[in-house]
This record gives C-alpha cells, structure tokens and sequence, in this order.
C-alpha cells in the first residue's frame, strides 16, 4: 500500500514525519534495521532520492544511524526518542490550535474545549 | 555530465510546429515527468530521443551522442503504444529481448513475471490489457539502462495496475540512470517524481524540482499544473 501524502509541505519531510511516527509508537522498535533505501521508498510509493533524503535527515536528528555496508538503523538512545516523541506532540498541538483558530477559537477557547471533553470523558 | 540533452531542438511537421527551440538537460539519476496537455510536444521529445523522428533543427544528445545504434544499447524505451507482435508468447519476447539488448536481465524479468503468475507460454494475445502493459513494463525494466524513456506507462489500466507499475519503475531503475515519463496522470506519479518539465504548445514552460514547488509555492504538482493549464 503506497503511502497518502498531502499537497502542503515536501513529500520528504513527510515521509520523515511517517518514520519518526513509527518509531516513536514503537512500530519500528530500537536497534531495529531499517528496510533498503530501495525497498523502503518502494513500500512507500516514493523516488529512492526522497528516502534517501528523508533518512539523512532522520539520521541529523540522531533518531536513525547508519553502517557503511549494512544500512539504516533505529537509534537504541532511549532519551531521543523520547525527546521525538515529544517534538512530534508539540507539532500536533500546534496543529490542534492553527485549525482551531481557523475555526474562529482563541487558545484559551480552544483550551477550554478541550477541558469540557476530558470531563466528558471522565463521567463515561 | 547530463544523460540527456536537447539544445534548440525543433521538430516541425509541415507547418505545424511540434517542438519549438527546446533547451533541457537531465542528468543522472533522477526521475523526471515530462507533463502536458495532448498534443504538447510531449511523445514528439520521446520520439526524438529513440531515433524514430529526426530534429527538422537543433539536436539532441543521450549521453552525449546523436541517437543512433549506440545510444539503442543504452535507452530502454515503453512506447504509448505496444509494439510486440501479438502472436508472440511470454518465451519468445524473453528470447526477443535477450537478442536484442545485451543489458537486458532475464532472470530479473523472468523472476518478475514468475511473481505475477505469467506463464512463458503465455502469448500477448491471450493477455488482458493490463497483464500486457505489465509485461510490457516488466520488459523495458529488466534492462540495465543508462536512460529509460516511458510513454504514458499508466495509460488506460486500472489503479491497481497503476501502483504495480509504478513500484516496478522505483524498484528496478538503475541507480545512475535517469527516467523520463511522459503522462497526464500527474496525482498517480507526482510522488515519485524529483522533478517535473512543463511542457505545452512545443515549449518548454517549467522544469522545477518538485520539492521546490511544495517548498515555494506550497501546492502539488497537480494543483500547479491544473493552474498553470487552466482552459478558458
């Protein structure tokens, strides 16, 4: 199944924000080989160059490394995954509130609806 | 040094100007789509490039030689059209390949095909559609080219068709080799493309890395192409 990208940023950095998101839910674990260049960009439905650019990226940010002969590989340091994974929350929550503001909510508007459906949640 | 170049190429039938003082090149390893309406220029450049029309002026080069027999050995070209005799059967076209292109790998192809469950006595004739352009793709991809050339690969088969072809193209291309595809189906192969050529009216109107189209413009090619084409 090729992978779905929208039309807003480069298809690389989307395919850095996929693979980072596999790693961090644990899809793709630590220490764990990561597919060919070749291989992956095929699964992906991606030009090998894009992969290829998507990992050297990855692999500045410490979250993949890479052996001369052997390929690309999940990093074991468990603090930059965390760290990610923390990066990548921070973007959904930049994202939560630029579509609320789109919508017409304040941050503390947002922040409050927010508030309400966690109780919600709480009395279920 | 680019694979491919054109420096004015111009290609007029009678007074109809088909390609008009064209400048391009496209170096190694990349994937470029070729982009435009029919009657664009488009199959014309292809045309060109295989030795089947001649520059009415200008010229144009792959891997700095006029097409000939030499650059024959080195371009692995899909017509729009089959070109295989129907009668032929899986065997004979592997045969056919191997006799014709020393590049051509027939355990690859063979390997291809074997994953699809196509027999070797299987003949072109009894194929569906899109088993042919399979084939067909299959052929032109299992050899070890320094230039690929595809005329509408993705014309006329059912999106599923699609994706095994374009997954073919990505894992079988020769690192160092460039592609060139021609297609209007630009949403099926624009995330696969490093750059994309505008093409329209026998000119050359953009050749952009995609990345910079989504970078700069923040839009697809698609979205670029429908606003650059628009008809009024």
């Amino acid at each position: 199944m090729r992978w779905e990208f929208h039309n807003e940023s480069p298809i690389y950095a989307q395919v850095m924000e996929r693979v980072e998101r596999m790693i961090v839910s644990g899809a793709l674990s630590p220490g764990e080989r990561l597919p060919s260049v070749r291989v992956f960009a095929q699964e992906a439905g991606v030009n090998p160059n894009t992969m290829q650019k998507a990992l050297t990226e990855l692999e500045r940010g410490g979250l993949i490394y890479s052996q001369r002969t052997s390929g690309h590989f999940v990093t074991e340091d468990q603090a930059v995954i965390i760290k990610a994974r923390e990066e990548l929350a921070k973007l959904q929550t930049e994202r939560f509130l630029q579509s609320m503001q789109e919508l017409g909510f304040t941050a503390a508007q947002a922040a409050a609806l927010l508030q309400q459906r966690l109780e919600q949640t709480k009395e279920e | 040094m680019p694979i491919f170049t054109c420096e004015n190429l111009t290609k007029r039938y009678g007074p109809v100007l088909a390609l008009d003082h064209v400048n391009l090149n496209i170096e190694p390893g990349r994937i470029v789509g070729l982009l435009g309406p029919n009657g664009s220029g488009k199959s014309t450049m292809i045309k060109l490039a295989n030795g089947l029309l001649t520059p009415s002026e200008g010229r144009i080069l792959i891997d700095g030689k006029a097409p000939g027999v030499e650059t024959k050995s080195i371009v692995s070209y899909l017509p729009e059209r089959t070109y295989l005799a129907d009668w032929m059967s899986v065997k004979q076209l592997l045969k056919f390949f191997q006799d014709m292109y020393e590049d051509f790998d027939r355990d690859r192809a063979l390997a291809m095909l074997n994953h699809l469950n196509i027999a070797e006595t299987q003949r072109i004739k009894q194929m569906s559609k899109g088993t042919r352009e399979k084939v067909q793709l299959i052929l032109v991809m299992s050899r070890r080219a320094k230039l690929y050339l595809l005329d509408e690969p993705i014309g006329g088969v059912d999106p599923a068709a699609r994706d095994y072809i374009l997954n073919t193209i990505i894992g079988n291309y020769e690192p160092n080799a460039a592609v060139i595809i021609s297609t209007h189906l630009i949403a099926d192969v624009e995330q696969m493309l490093d750059e994309v050529i505008f093409i329209n009216g026998g000119h050359i109107i953009r050749h952009t890395p995609v990345d910079e189209i989504r970078e700069q413009m923040g839009m697809s090619v698609d979205a670029l192409f429908r606003e650059e084409f628009k008809c009024f």
